[in-house]
Formats: C-alpha cells, sequence, structure tokens
C-alpha cells in the first residue's frame, strides 16, 4: 500500500455551459412562452395544420367510399397504415426512455432533453393511435368496440389476441406517459406562474401548477413518485413494443413468425425515437436559443446512443437470414431472399443503408459533433426505419405460400395523403407544445448546474416588492 | 374557514439562504431547536434535505405495491370471467382458461394501476392540487432557498399565542439567512 497523499478529486460533468445562473435559465426557458410566436413559427404551423387538412380531408372521402380507395387488397390486408402505426408508436419510444432509463441509470443529461422527448412521445403515440382506428374504415364504432365494456350484444372482445393486447399496451403507455410528463412539468409549470405579470397567463398556470410551491415535504413524496413511474415506466416501454410486435409474431406468415421479433423491434423503436429527438432538437435549440443547454456534449451522446441501437438492428436483420437458412423451411427461406432479391428489393435497400450503413459515420467525432452531418443522418434513419415497417409489413404479406395469390402492392394517394396528414397532426401539437410548456424541464437543469455558493449567483435580484401574502 | 381567509394569520417566518449547502445546515439546526413546524423551500430536491429536516421515507411504494397487486388481478379476473364464466368460446382450440394469453393485458393493467395510483397518493399526501396555495415568494422556484419556521396553526390557539415571530426572525438570522420576513397564510395552509 502506498501512503500517497494524492487526493482524488472528482470534477462533475458541466451539463450547462455559458456560466449560467438559476435565473438565466428560468428566463431563456420562459422567453418563448412569454412573447407572441414569431413568423417562423406561425409559417411552420400553418403547413402543419394545412397538411393535416389534407389527411384528414382523404380520411373523410375515404370514410364515405370505403376502404376501396387505398391500395389494399388481396394478399396486401395490412399495408401503409400499419406500417404508419408502428413506425410512430416506435418514434414514441425514445421518450420514455430517455425519462425513465436513463433515470435509473442516473444518466444527468438526461434532464436537458427529457422533456421535449416526452412531448414528441406523447404526440407520437397520439398519431399512431389515429392509424388502427381509421384502418376500420368506421372509425366511430372501432374507438368503443375495441374495449371490453358490457353491450347489447353480450359480447366479450377477443382476450386471446396480440391486436387487442395492443389496446391495453398503447393505451396504458399513452396514459402513464402523459402522467409521468404532467409530474414532470409541476414544478416548471409553478416558476412560469410565479413570473407571469398577465393575469390570465398567471390563472391559467396557478391550474396547471396545482399549488406548487417548491416545499421539501412536497419534494420527498415527489422524487419517490418520480423514481416509481420511471420503474414502472421501463419495463413498460419495452412491454409496448414487444407486443406491437406479436402483432405479428404470432401469426404464421413467413417473414412475420419469428421469436427475434420483440427485442429487434424494441431496438429499432430506441433508435427510431433517437433519431427523431435529433431531429427536432437540432431545430429547437437553434430556434429558441437552447444552444448553452442543449449542448453538442448532449447531442453527442444521443448519437452514440443511435449508432449502437443501429447495430443492434443490423444484427438482427442478418440474424433474421441465418435464422430463415437455419429454419429449413422453404418458405422462411424464400421470404427472405425474396426480402432482399425480389420486386420490393429497393425498399430493403433503403432500410440496410439508412440504419446499418449511414449510422457507422458515428465512429467518427467530427461527425458525431457536427451538427449537419447528424441532422441529416437522423432524417435517413427516420427514413429507413419507415422503410423497415414497410418491408416487414408489406414484402412478407406480398408473396406467401400459395404463388396464385401474389401481388406487387402499390398504395394510392390516399394512403400517401393521409400519411402526409399524420405528420401535420404531429408537429401542430409539438409546436403547441413550443409556444405554451416550458421545453426543458427548469427544476431538474438546476440540479445539475453544480453552481457554486458564494460567487454571488444566488444573491437575490434587487426585491421588488411583493406583497407578503402566503 | 371564511373569517381565517378574510383575516389571513401569520403563517410563520421566512428565511432565505446563500445556496442550498448553507440551507441544509440551517435545516439542520432547525430540527434540533425547539420549532417542531418549519419546511425548507428550494427550487429543486436538494439531496440529503430529507434527512436534515428528520423526514421519514416517503410510504408511496407501499402504495404502488398494493395498487400494481390490485390492478393485476383485476386484469386476470376480467378475462377468466369474460372467457371462462360469461361467454366460453374457443378460440384457436386454446382452453377456456388459457392463461398465458392473458399475461400481456395483467401486465398492461398492473402498470396502469399501479403509476395512477403512485400519482394520486403523491397528491393526497402533499395536498395538490390546491390553488389558493401561492407562493411564499415567487423567486422560490426561480433560484432562491428558503427555510420557513411555521407559526402553529390556528386550531392551537394557546400555542399560536407562544410563537414570537421576531425570535423566529433572529434564529434565523443567527443561522445564516440574508433576508427574513412574515408570511401570512391564505386559504388552506
Amino acid at each position: 500500500m502506498s501512503t500517497s497523499t494524492e487526493v482524488t478529486t472528482f470534477k462533475p460533468e458541466v451539463l450547462v455551459t455559458g456560466g449560467k445562473t438559476y435565473v438565466d435559465v428560468n428566463n431563456d426557458v420562459a422567453a418563448p412562452l412569454e412573447r407572441f410566436p414569431n413568423k417562423t413559427w406561425w409559417l411552420c404551423f400553418i403547413i402543419a395544420i394545412a397538411t393535416f387538412g389534407v389527411g384528414a380531408t382523404l380520411a373523410g372521402i375515404m370514410f364515405m367510399d370505403g376502404l376501396g380507395v387505398l391500395g389494399l387488397n388481396q394478399p396486401n390486408g395490412w399495408g401503409i397504415f400499419i406500417v404508419n402505426f408502428v413506425f410512430w408508436v416506435g418514434i414514441g419510444h425514445a421518450g420514455t426512455l430517455i425519462s425513465a432509463v436513463l433515470f435509473l441509470f442516473r444518466q444527468k443529461w438526461r434532464t436537458a432533453i427529457n422533456r421535449s422527448a416526452e412531448a414528441m412521445t406523447i404526440f407520437a403515440v397520439m398519431t399512431a393511435l389515429l392509424f388502427p382506428v381509421i384502418h376500420t374504415g368506421r372509425p366511430w364504432y372501432a374507438a368503443i368496440w375495441l374495449l371490453p365494456y358490457p353491450n347489447q350484444r353480450h359480447l366479450w372482445v377477443n382476450f386471446r389476441s396480440p391486436l387487442l393486447w395492443d389496446v391495453f399496451a398503447v393505451g396504458t403507455y399513452f396514459t402513464i406517459s402523459l402522467t409521468f410528463w404532467f409530474v414532470g412539468l409541476i414544478p416548471d409549470l409553478a416558476s412560469i406562474r410565479d413570473r407571469a405579470k398577465d393575469p390570465i397567463r398567471k390563472t391559467i398556470y396557478t391550474v396547471l401548477s396545482l399549488g406548487w410551491r417548491g416545499s421539501n415535504r412536497n419534494w420527498s413524496h415527489y422524487e419517490a413518485a418520480y423514481m416509481i413511474l420511471a420503474g414502472l415506466s421501463t419495463p413498460l416501454v419495452l412491454s409496448v413494443h414487444s407486443v406491437v410486435s406479436f402483432d405479428f409474431a404470432t401469426s404464421n406468415v413467413p417473414g412475420w413468425h419469428t421469436t427475434i421479433f420483440p427485442p429487434y423491434f424494441v431496438a429499432g423503436a430506441i433508435f427510431s425515437g433517437f433519431a427523431m429527438v435529433v431531429t427536432l432538437l437540432v431545430i429547437a435549440r437553434e430556434v429558441f436559443k437552447l444552444k448553452d443547454y442543449i449542448t453538442l456534449n448532449h447531442l453527442e451522446k444521443m448519437n452514440k446512443i443511435i449508432m449502437a441501437t443501429g447495430m443492434i438492428v443490423g444484427y438482427a436483420y442478418s440474424c433474421e437470414f441465418f435464422i430463415a437458412w437455419y429454419s429449413g423451411s422453404p418458405f422462411e427461406r424464400f421470404a427472405f431472399i425474396n426480402r432482399a432479391f425480389g420486386p420490393y428489393w429497393w425498399a430493403y435497400w433503403i432500410m440496410v443503408s439508412c440504419n446499418v450503413f449511414i449510422p457507422q459515420v458515428f465512429w467518427f467525432k467530427k461527425a458525431r459533433t457536427s451538427i449537419p452531418v447528424m441532422f441529416v443522418v437522423s432524417l435517413f434513419v427516420n427514413i429507413g426505419m419507415w422503410f423497415e415497417r414497410f418491408v416487414i409489413v408489406v414484402t412478407s404479406l406480398h408473396r406467401d405460400f400459395v404463388p396464385s395469390n401474389w401481388k406487387y402492392y402499390v398504395p394510392t394517394w390516399y394512403d400517401w395523403g393521409i400519411t402526409l396528414g399524420s405528420f401535420g397532426w404531429f408537429f401542430i401539437w409539438f409546436l403547441l407544445f413550443c409556444r405554451v410548456l416550458p421545453v426543458i424541464a427548469m427544476a431538474e437543469v438546476k440540479g445539475v448546474m453544480n453552481l457554486d455558493e458564494g460567487d454571488g449567483s444566488h444573491d437575490p435580484a434587487p426585491l421588488k416588492e411583493v406583497p407578503a401574502h402566503g | 374557514m371564511d373569517n381565517q381567509a378574510k383575516a389571513p394569520h401569520l403563517a410563520g417566518v421566512i428565511g432565505f439562504f446563500a445556496g442550498p449547502h448553507h440551507l441544509l445546515k440551517a435545516t439542520e439546526k432547525v430540527r434540533d431547536s425547539k420549532y417542531r413546524h418549519f419546511d425548507a423551500f428550494t427550487p429543486y430536491p436538494v439531496h440529503g434535505m430529507d434527512e436534515a429536516q428528520g423526514l421519514k421515507r416517503s410510504p408511496l411504494p407501499f402504495v404502488t405495491f398494493a395498487a400494481g397487486l390490485t390492478g393485476g388481478s383485476l386484469g386476470f379476473m376480467l378475462q377468466y370471467w369474460t372467457s371462462v364464466v360469461d361467454w366460453p368460446l374457443i378460440v384457436g382450440g386454446k382452453p377456456f382458461n388459457s392463461w398465458p394469453a392473458f399475461v400481456p393485458v395483467m401486465f398492461e393493467c398492473t402498470i396502469l394501476f399501479a403509476g395512477l395510483a403512485t400519482v394520486g397518493a403523491m397528491f393526497l399526501l402533499n395536498g395538490l392540487p390546491n390553488h389558493k396555495r401561492k407562493a411564499f415568494d415567487p423567486r422560490i422556484t426561480r433560484d432562491q432557498f428558503a427555510l420557513l419556521i411555521e407559526a402553529p396553526v390556528a386550531l392551537e390557539a394557546d400555542r399560536a399565542d407562544r410563537f414570537d415571530a421576531s425570535q423566529a426572525a433572529e434564529f434565523l438570522k443567527s443561522l445564516g439567512a440574508k433576508e427574513v420576513k412574515s408570511v401570512y397564510s391564505e386559504g388552506w395552509f
């Protein structure tokens, strides 16, 4: 044993740059909420509404004319709508992963991005839920018939069907994510309330913040609840896409009937979700001037996760091929050869290029820390992950056991228009969120700032005399 | 209640400290003093404050556990009753009580009940929502670390008389408070 007197010092990671104080956090994060939205915001908002309008109009025509307006026909009973459902649910995985799993792993950098990622999750799940419902062609029935309730027909839902498991999984996921998000918002809403000058704004945030005043007796229960919610959300987030994958895996269609589906879907969901978070944050930090909070360091960490999950997805692609060969089933083998070299070869190779090859640039630190590079890569990953679902849904169905039943599925403009509309719907919500709620979890960011005491940063700004009423 | 709301009574004396570490030290001293009712107010949860304040661990995990068990059991009972009792129907050649197929819904019900009950219990324990409650000082949710020595509530009238605000204020100042003021309660404290 050496008797060195050397002292190991622990230097906490700098998560907020620019020498910000607690006051700056409030001022910077609350600024977009307190000014009239600028032209860029209005332009984006109008585009989002117009896009949603296109989708809604087409969906309206579809309800009147029937599902025949879509490209669906034997053997492709599932098409773009199911692709979109799985895509959006996948996008909705990053938020809860960041807020719950990274919380349990004590990854403090999550504080800068968890709020917006959770918001994205909620809006993505809301978008995803549209598709199975409108896919029934009679959404006003579907919304009720999916639930088990005593009815005049004396019928119950089929609890042995993965489609019903989906109703419970996605429904629970939405509810718990929304609750988790709102619980996280309470202290920040109180912050916004306390700085509000406009009486209407004050009233609204007073109601929303539920009367939070930062008492430590409250923080004590609050933190316990937050920790428990994180613990509950972690298995939940893993279960949701597993259950979505059961929709496919429990069938006997070659290409769907594989046991790798649950972990493969979950990895893909995290992959696509993180890519969407990077896409949105790169824009948000620019527009809302939050570069000191959402730093390159944060984005680099996200990119590392994108690359890691991208390689898990790549492993799953190759594993599927191996198992198809190893199974000895000619149908399985054909399904996978057909996937890569059949009529939909282009979709397969778009998927592999975007998901496996392109994220490899993140091996280089220069690429990981370059805003233009990561923005482009994240867009490619979004595209690639959409195509992954397209490959799974479409290529497995279009050539199954009976060659006389083969067909080349082509989506119609209704499919594409409604898909576009779903992006409009998603962005309407996201833009509204940026306008009315703090996009960064202020209370959590303050907890990881490690400000020195006595540097004057806590000296009260000159007291504006506030009536001392409790 | 109405009368009390009209004439706000002294809620206590609040002192502002330079930062979380100062507040922690001061809180420990108040905990060991004669004052029984006190609370720290911080913009973010300060680690170690529960111990400094002598708070017990939150009982929430028990609520979560009970609600999770309830949710899982109800999830199973719903599926069992509909599939075995109310309308037994053979699906996919499986037995009526094909419990492995019921697991996903049971799991989701467990999480749903546990999560909502936890948040509900947290609100209950914290007395939220309570819109009449206002911040003692608007700067607390921004950057101030404060310690409140509460005056005993009006119900304990005899003790309320004995609460000496200036003495409490002096005590807070001696612990290093930069600024001390009296606060009055409005509504439900």
